[in-house]
């Protein structure tokens, strides 16, 4: 079943691209990657999901409900974790959590002593006095306290150190084994890399790609290091090779195709050192940016 | 109506309220304690004031105001209270939905389960009853000001009272009126400039009405349609004036709901 269904939808800010005509699915229980640089449209996809904006044209649905006239019922069941987190500065933090929480039905006293203390949050303190860091984390309490179905988190590591973005991580990976589902949008591949199952990729406010991850760096490029011995690294220009490099008798390319046809290539030059790896999303995705 | 959300923004604009209404009531007891001067040589006081060249009596809606008697008195005072109240409720009305948007916390409401029609609902009544609450405090420190100073002279309860109920009327126009200007401009990105602005700009027009006897512009401007000066002299409001204050309150409020339920909540930064 899809928690999130989007159909062509378009979102004009006056005259200025929000998103235009994006078309994607999420599925129930996976976690959905969703990258793009910044200002190509991440923000303004969720925000339109949560009806805090209103699309221009096409259409939404979270758990089969249209996004536009069931937004409350939908929202009951959603946590949210905006990108910059700002909250009521006078407010103590146990305050704010128990004002969040008191518009969920159900008592969230125990969920939140455990969420806190996993993020190592002080209760008790000012959020006026927070670093950013702390912000975020009370955010992440926030947006989990009620025990949602569906999760979006924007760009959520911003601000937290890497121990703390580790606890984030196997809290969310926890989270998706009790069956939540995960939007999670970054322009931080690795991190996407190491959580998500299925990728979007959102360039000026449209989807250019959206797929698993293993296929993306499987049947795409394979990225070829070679150490030779007095060979002209232009022989290597063949079909298929991009980004050819050489330096020092080393020679770095990519390759997309039959690997037999690199493979022949290489066993006709001496070589004292191959690796063949898959690239890092973060190199397939500069190709899309070309 | 939500009752979380009524409790927070109620208890949000507390200390507001506790500023407001302890200096009104200050103000009251202050400007009442000069009554018995007045009251006493009336004569030479009427004669003093006819000194004042006609323009300033009506700028400060003096005219017809016999500051010899207590309710007369009254509508002096009740002037600047209307000016306190008309900034307050004014700054309650360009906050009420703005603020939210310029201290970044609307993302958060507004993923919340509750229709926007039930925030803007529950952020109203406890703007209101913030208000009401200030009104009580001026209600109560008139009373006992007139009982302080009063020395005893006869007044009519009744025209009190409407002066005094007046106050609401007055307080849901610059609330309703503030509220929908915030919601037709881009951004309110400080409050406190436009509830001035709204309020003593009010307030202005109706004094230069007073002083150039414009009567259109009484038209305009809640000070007029609630003049306590005219209150006190008929023992009545000007109902069609009242009338209209009212309506343009009520076509405020439902602008608001219109604009606020399709409004787009501009994102950070």
């Amino acid at each position: 079943m899809s928690v999130i269904e989007v159909n062509q939808l378009t979102k004009y800010y006056g005259k200025s691209r929000g998103i235009v005509d994006v078309t994607f699915n999420v599925e129930e229980g996976e976690i959905f990657g969703f990258i793009g640089p910044n200002g190509a449209g991440k923000s303004t996809t969720i925000r339109l999901l949560l009806s805090l904006i209103h699309p221009t044209s096409g259409s939404a649905k979270v758990f089969g409900m249209d996004v536009v006239s069931r937004g409350p019922e939908i929202r009951r069941d959603i946590g949210y974790l905006p990108s910059e987190v700002y909250y009521y500065e006078g407010m103590k933090v146990i305050d704010l959590l128990k004002y969040s929480a008191s518009f969920y039905p159900g008592d969230h006293t125990q969920r939140i002593q455990e969420l806190s203390e996993t993020m190592e949050l002080e209760l008790h303190r000012r959020i006026s006095d927070l670093s950013y860091g702390n912000k975020k984390k009370v955010g992440i309490v926030q947006g989990l306290l009620h025990s949602p179905k569906l999760l979006f988190l924007d760009e959520p590591t911003s601000g937290l150190d890497p121990l703390m973005q580790r606890k984030f991580f196997d809290l969310i990976r926890k989270e998706n084994t009790r069956g939540v589902t995960v939007f999670f949008s970054s322009h931080i591949l690795g991190e996407v890399q190491r959580l998500c199952t299925r990728v979007g990729i959102i360039r000026e406010g449209r989807i250019v790609e959206i797929s698993n991850i293993r296929t993306l760096q499987q049947n795409n490029y394979k990225k070829v290091s070679l150490t030779v011995d007095g060979s002209n690294p232009l022989s290597f220009d063949m079909p298929g090779v991009t980004n050819l490099q050489a330096e020092n008798g080393t020679v770095h390319f990519f390759f997309k195709g039959d690997i037999n046809a690199v493979l022949q290539k290489i066993s006709s030059v001496q070589v004292t050192d191959v690796t063949i790896e898959e690239p890092t999303l973060e190199e397939i995705f500069m190709h899309y940016y070309e | 109506m939500s009752a979380n959300i009524f409790r927070h923004e109620f208890r949000s604009r507390f200390k507001s309220v506790l500023i407001w209404s302890l200096s009104i009531a200050a103000i009251t007891f202050f400007f009442f304690s000069l009554f018995p001067v007045f009251a006493d040589q009336a004569a030479l006081m009427n004669e003093f004031l006819a000194k004042y060249p006609p323009e300033l009596r009506a700028a400060f809606g003096m005219s017809n105001m016999d500051l010899s008697t207590v309710l007369g008195f009254y509508s002096l005072l009740f002037l600047f209270i209307q000016l306190c109240v008309a900034i307050q409720s004014s700054n309650y009305g360009f906050g009420l939905v703005s603020i939210e948007e310029s201290e970044l916390t609307a993302d958060f409401l507004l993923s919340k389960p509750v229709t926007r029609t039930r925030i803007l609902t529950s952020k109203l009544l406890a703007a209101l009853s913030s208000l009401i609450l200030t009104d009580l405090v001026i209600w109560v420190s008139t009373f006992a000001a007139i009982e302080a100073f009063g020395q005893g002279r006869a007044y009519d309860r009744g025209t009190l009272f409407l002066v005094l109920f007046s106050l609401i009327i007055f307080q849901l126009f610059f609330l309703s009126v503030g509220l929908v200007i915030s919601l037709l401009v881009k951004r309110v990105r400080s409050v406190t400039p436009y509830g001035l602005g709204l309020g003593f700009g009010a307030y202005m027009l109706s004094a230069f009405t007073g002083v150039f006897g414009q009567v259109w512009l009484e038209l305009l401007t809640p000070f007029k349609h609630l003049d306590a000066a005219y209150i006190v002299a008929n023992h009545a409001y000007n109902t069609p004036l009242v009338l209209l204050n009212l309506a343009v309150s009520l076509v405020s409020l439902g602008a608001s709901y219109w604009l606020y339920i399709r409004r787009d909540v501009p994102a950070v930064s």
